[in-house]
């Protein structure tokens, strides 16, 4: 399979379409607009999930994407949706690098996946080749998120595209095994990773509101 | 034969795009009233505002020169040039061999410069405002569109728009990630030369957010109707650009007969109608973003540009 | 003796023609004109036709030059050098061209005519600038005429000191006897790195005419050595990045023509320097990778120079500015060669090098013709400083129209010549993947991209030029009494502006004639990147038709002009100006001048996005309260990289050095004759590994 074939060239679309979605995980300012993203990246992985399973002729994969749909592009952001809501954390995203220099870094990033898989996989067909580095690099941007944004649900955007990545890759690799359970398992993580940050989130908040409290207090009494 | 019928599609071509620039106009800000709840003026409005514009009389600042007078005419000459290269409902027209991807930024470039000049002319605050964020606008949408032009030249071999359009839509590269990206990136850059939302607003005339209309403050009658519709012509422009480029399909062939070319007419009005609908919907979900965030947009469509070359030279060398 | 038909195809012109030693016999009598001059000048100094008598002659002298670059290129190079009956003890001086010596030869030539037709015009500077200046056409003629390494140094370094005594002319101001300063420090770089550049290449055997040096290229470390040091050395002579921090303090500190003749000349001369340096003697056998720090180099100078360009607020300034980023256009397309050279890649290597040579005439005569008119303007209207300046369009109408002819073509806006060799650059970095090799495919891609925006910023600052200094209202009672310049002026300002419109309509015609040039930077024959009007790139994959595409415009003007017309009969009237309502504050005739945008304003847009970051820029306003009546405050500045990381350090190491050799002023005679000893026998026992290496 090359250029030029369907199979190929649809997987590869939708494996771009994620890296995408990935660099406007990193270019877009409010957190509303990144879970929203963050949706379109959980519906494009699953759509990826069954075409890799209309081609590999490989039912469970079926399973795999329904599940990465129905918690990916529907639960997860809901959830997000309604911590953002209820705790009424910031809009806007708080940045330790700026968007510019985190666009950047970006594709550095995707240039060093590209020639980290390539030479690595030299014996292997082009289709794994290039859906790999396209995987690597939703990883790595990932990461980046994680390491550039402030806020906690942001990092969990980041953990999430980073998951993303790697259930990409697991399911572009023909007859790799346990790929569902792999990928429930990683989703169960999530789900604990999101509740964490939900306890978390609402403890710093009685913390900060506690503070407040008492900074508000100290005025009166000389 | 051939170059007789490569001749007349040059003609119709131009005569076409003449018609089409005011009724694309019309009908996305049409689309646009609707989509946001208004019944929203004719498609026809805009042409029948031009006609109006004609018919009244100019009238130039006291310090205005010769500048001010030839500007709408240099201008409106460079974009028809422009939009004479790009091609529509058939390929392989008169001056395909000259619809360079290099020389079509360049006259869009004159265009922009005649403009400028008329908006710095008389010496108005608002004009060198908007002539000098229009062009540092343009600073980092021509890149961009140069990777984009990139990715095509590596793909199709050329910088030549009929034949990368020729080569698209014979289908030989398949559905490829860098054309996806680059078409983001050319998208980006589109939104940004048109001065349409995010980056400029089309429809008002508030002094914190205008660009293209700060520097027509001065114009009146004709001069007017000729900016007006230069802009009109360079929306067309670039929507047909980005139809030929990335929706190739349905387009009449090099050296057909008049059948080809009604079905390539009518591919050609649906596939606008598309971009039309495209870009209203766009334009009403979408708020205008400050001045000083644009660079960080078409920094992002070069990035992506980039990102579609760099992926490129990856497959290239796998092969 | 095969100076000019390198390739083994042979260049079946150059045996038919007559034995041109008649061509280099012109050229050796044109320089001695020029010397002769240059002593006439020093007695007749003060003399009040000595002006016309020196330009007059250096304007004849410089057609002669033009006639003899196009001789030879057109009747084929002379293939013998002519041997002067003088030069240094060891061998005779010779002078020689061929194809590459002979195009910057026709770019000296036009530069030069330009430059001194208008002096003739020009009211007369003080008598001190009067003999430098056919000397310092002399010497850029030397440099290009040497056929061996001492003739070229000895060019050189004429070129430098003379010029350093134009930059120094006006002595009076202390930010012009700074930037002399500066420059003759930059200048001694320059020939502190190509004579060991030169001793490099003549190798052990010492053969210092250029067929030694080529019939033994340098390799390895040697090599490297090379192209770092013609670098640096030629490097700072064209005012490439980093070594570009003189440039625009010494050009506008020079008389307007000299200013010409500096950016559109003398930073070419330097160019060819390094494109024989590079592409010439070392041989055509080196790799690929020698055009990455070209091609490094020259983005870096193109983004920086241009964006410079968009932030000076004096004419001449901006104007240097902008000479700095068409240099690094030149040198990407000489890096582009090398590298495709390099890479076997012949076609692509003759298209590179083409927009290379392409461009740099064609900068030079565009470049000279803003420096003219910026001339002019300080001629006409009294000041160089854009805040001054105004609504000269009406008062100068000739010079307008001349400067935005020029303005466009450095804008690259087709069917100018800029275009044309742009476009011709930009089609070889499109071809860059052709390479195949990734680091330089991503390379070639970035380079793109900034040449791209270093031609649209280009465009921002012509735009900000042309409209600051001809467009909208005067900006002081000087610049609303100007005057239009003198017949002969104009007419000097005319003629490298109907150049620029012919070299951008026939750039095809050009490079046919650039395919002797051509040949030696390819090292075989090559084919020009042209078919008749068209310009190719690649296989015929894609043209660029300048004649068709100024006829389309013009009959699309003419044609719009006279529809509309036809619909729209009504006459223009004149009202008074509308600006959204606003009424200027009574100052003048034309209001309030400071109700228009300034130098400032405009570059706000650019010094914010891209200044801040890569020029540290600042601005600072400082408001008045509420209630107080004094006016607001605006300051913006910013300071070039290479201020803080190259001149700093190095002055720092200049101190630190000084403050040790001040030591050695303690040392005894004992100590002292040591020290000599010392040196005598390091010298002696660097001969002896030299030799047995």
């Amino acid at each position: 399979m090359t250029f030029g074939q369907l199979p190929y060239d649809v997987a590869h679309l939708l494996g771009g379409g994620m890296l995408l979605l990935s660099f406007m995980l990193l270019y877009q300012r409010r957190v509303g607009a990144v879970i929203n993203a963050l949706a379109m990246q959980g519906g494009i992985l699953a759509a990826a999930a069954a075409w890799q399973g209309v081609v590999q002729d490989a039912p469970q994969l079926f399973l795999t994407a329904l599940i990465a749909f129905a918690a990916k592009a529907v639960l997860i952001p809901l959830a997000l949706r309604h911590l953002l809501r209820r705790l009424d954390l910031h809009r806007t995203v708080e940045t330790a690098l700026g968007v510019g220099p985190s666009m950047i870094a970006g594709v550095a990033l995707v240039a060093l996946a590209i020639l980290v898989v390539l030479p690595i996989t030299a014996g292997v067909r082009a289709i794994a080749r290039e859906d790999l580095a396209l995987a690597l690099s939703v990883v790595l941007l990932g990461m980046l998120m994680m390491i550039t944004r402030r806020n906690a649900i942001l990092q969990v955007v980041g953990l999430m595209t980073l998951e993303n990545g790697l259930i990409l890759a697991a399911v572009g690799v023909a007859g790799m095994p346990l790929v569902v359970e792999l990928s429930t398992a990683a989703l169960v993580m999530m789900l604990l990773v999101v509740g964490g940050v939900f306890v978390f989130q609402i403890r710093e908040r009685f913390d900060t509101v506690d503070i407040g409290f008492l900074e508000r207090h100290r005025g009166e009494s000389p | 034969m051939e170059t007789f019928g490569a001749i007349l599609t040059q003609v119709l071509h131009l005569a076409l795009m003449l018609a089409a620039a005011p009724l694309v106009v019309g009908v996305t800000r049409w689309l646009k009233a609707r989509m946001m709840g208004r019944r929203g003026a004719s498609p026809l409005q805009p042409a029948r505002d031009l006609d109006k514009l004609l018919r009244k009389t100019p009238v130039l600042a006291e310090n205005a020169s010769l500048v001010s007078e030839a500007a709408p005419y240099a201008g409106f000459a460079a974009c028809l040039v422009a939009i004479a290269l790009v091609p529509s409902f058939a390929r392989g027209m008169a001056f395909a061999p000259l619809s360079d991807l290099i020389l079509l930024a360049g006259l869009l470039a004159f265009a922009r410069m005649a403009l400028a000049l008329a908006g710095m002319d008389v010496g108005t605050a608002f004009g060198g405002l908007g002539a000098a964020r229009e062009m540092s606008f343009a600073v980092f949408a021509e890149p961009a569109l140069l990777l984009c032009v990139l990715t095509f030249a590596i793909l199709a071999g050329t910088t030549n728009l009929d034949l990368i359009a020729t080569t698209i839509r014979d289908g030989a590269l398949g559905l490829r990630v860098s054309l996806a990206l680059a078409a983001m990136a050319m998208l980006a850059v589109a939104v940004a030369e048109n001065a349409r939302i995010p980056v400029d607003n089309p429809a008002t005339h508030l002094e914190l957010t205008m660009v293209h209309e700060a520097m027509l403050l001065e114009s009146s009658g004709r001069h007017l109707a000729l900016w007006e519709y230069q802009s009109a012509l360079r929306l067309t422009l670039w929507l047909s650009l980005l139809v030929a480029v990335f929706l190739p399909f349905g387009a009449a062939p090099e050296a057909s007969g008049p059948l080809a070319w009604a079905a390539g007419l009518v591919a050609w009005l649906a596939k606008m109608g598309a971009m039309c609908l495209g870009l209203a919907g766009f334009e009403s979900a979408i708020a205008k973003m400050r001045v000083f965030r644009v660079p960080e947009f078409l920094g992002a469509a070069l990035l992506l540009a980039l990102l579609a070359a760099a992926l490129l030279f990856v497959s290239t060398g796998l092969a | 003796m095969a100076l000019a038909p390198l390739g083994a195809g042979g260049y079946t012109r150059s045996r038919e023609s007559p034995p041109p030693v008649a061509v280099l016999t012109a050229l050796a009598l044109c320089l001695g004109v020029l010397v002769l001059l240059g002593a006439l000048a020093v007695p007749l100094g003060r003399h009040r036709q000595a002006g016309r008598l020196v330009h007059g002659g250096c304007l004849i002298v410089a057609l002669g030059f033009v006639a003899v670059a196009l001789t030879a290129l057109l009747a084929g190079a002379p293939a013998e050098p002519l041997v002067l009956p003088f030069g240094p003890p060891w061998a005779a001086a010779r002078l020689g061209l061929d194809g590459l010596s002979a195009w910057f030869l026709l770019l000296l030539g036009v530069t030069g005519a330009c430059a001194s037709f208008f002096a003739l015009g020009h009211p007369p500077g003080p008598a001190r600038t009067l003999p430098p200046f056919p000397l310092f056409l002399a010497g850029m003629a030397l440099t290009l005429a040497a056929t061996d390494a001492f003739v070229l140094l000895l060019g050189f370094e004429l070129m430098s000191l003379v010029s350093w005594a134009l930059v120094a002319a006006d002595h009076e101001k202390p930010e012009n006897r700074a930037a002399a300063r500066l420059y003759l420090i930059f200048a001694v770089l320059a020939g502190g790195c190509l004579v060991p550049a030169f001793g490099l290449l003549a190798g052990n055997a010492g053969g210092i005419t250029f067929e030694a040096m080529r019939a033994a290229p340098p390799e390895g470390w040697g090599a490297a050595a090379v192209l770092a040091l013609a670098l640096a050395g030629a490097g700072a002579k064209a005012g490439l990045v980093p070594f570009h921090a003189w440039l625009p303090l010494a050009h506008p500190a020079a008389p307007s023509h000299v200013s010409a003749l500096m950016s559109g000349a003398m930073t070419k001369v330097a160019v060819y320097v390094l494109a024989r340096l590079l592409l010439d003697l070392c041989g055509p056998a080196q790799p690929s990778w020698w055009g990455i720090p070209l091609l490094v180099l020259g983005a870096g100078s193109a983004l920086l120079g241009a964006l410079r360009a968009n932030l000076e607020d004096d004419s001449k300034t901006l104007l240097a500015c902008s000479t700095i980023e068409n240099i690094g256009f030149v040198v990407l397309g000489l890096g582009l060669a090398l590298a495709f050279r390099g890479a076997d890649l012949g076609p692509l290597a003759a298209l590179a090098a083409g927009a290379a040579l392409l461009h740099a005439l064609n900068h030079g005569v565009f470049k000279t013709l803003l420096f003219l008119v910026a001339g002019a303007v300080l001629h006409g209207a009294g000041s160089r400083r854009l805040d001054r300046l105004g609504g000269l369009i009406h008062a100068m109408p000739v010079t307008a129209g001349c400067a935005l002819v020029g303005a466009a073509a450095a804008a690259s806006l087709p069917p100018l010549s800029g275009f044309a060799s742009e476009w011709l650059l930009l089609q070889s970095l499109l071809a860059g993947w052709r390479v195949s090799d990734i680091g330089f495919q991503v390379i070639t891609a970035a380079a793109a991209a900034i040449a791209a925006m270093a031609a649209a910023l280009a465009a921002a600052a012509m735009l900000r030029l042309f409209g600051l200094v001809f467009l909208g209202r005067p900006r002081s009672p000087r610049g609303a009494g100007a005057e239009e310049v003198s017949a002969i002026e104009r007419g000097a300002l005319l003629l490298p502006t109907a150049l620029t419109l012919l070299l951008g309509l026939f750039p095809g015609v050009l490079l046919g004639l650039a395919a002797p040039a051509l040949r030696v930077l390819t090292g075989r024959p090559a084919e020009a990147p042209a078919r008749g009007a068209w310009l190719t790139a690649g296989e015929g994959a894609a043209g660029y038709a300048p004649l068709a595409v100024a006829l389309l415009l013009a009959v699309a003007f003419l044609g719009v002009a006279l529809l509309v017309r036809r619909r729209s009969p009504n006459a223009t009237q004149r009202g008074p100006v509308w600006n959204c309502g606003f009424i200027d504050g009574p100052f003048g005739p034309f209001g309030d001048p400071l109700a228009q945008p300034s130098a400032g304003g405009i570059a706000q847009p650019l010094r914010r996005m891209l200044g801040e970051n890569l020029l540290r820029a600042r601005e600072s306003v400082e408001m008045p309260r509420p209630g107080e009546t004094r006016p607001g405050h605006y300051a913006s500045s910013f300071e070039d990289p290479s201020g803080p990381l190259l001149i700093a350090p190095a002055a720092a190491l200049r101190d630190r050095i000084a403050a040790q050799a001040e030591r050695l002023r303690d040392l005894t005679i004992r100590q002292c004759l040591s020290l000599s000893f010392a040196a005598l026998v390091g010298l002696l026992a660097l001969l002896a590994w030299l030799e047995a290496g």
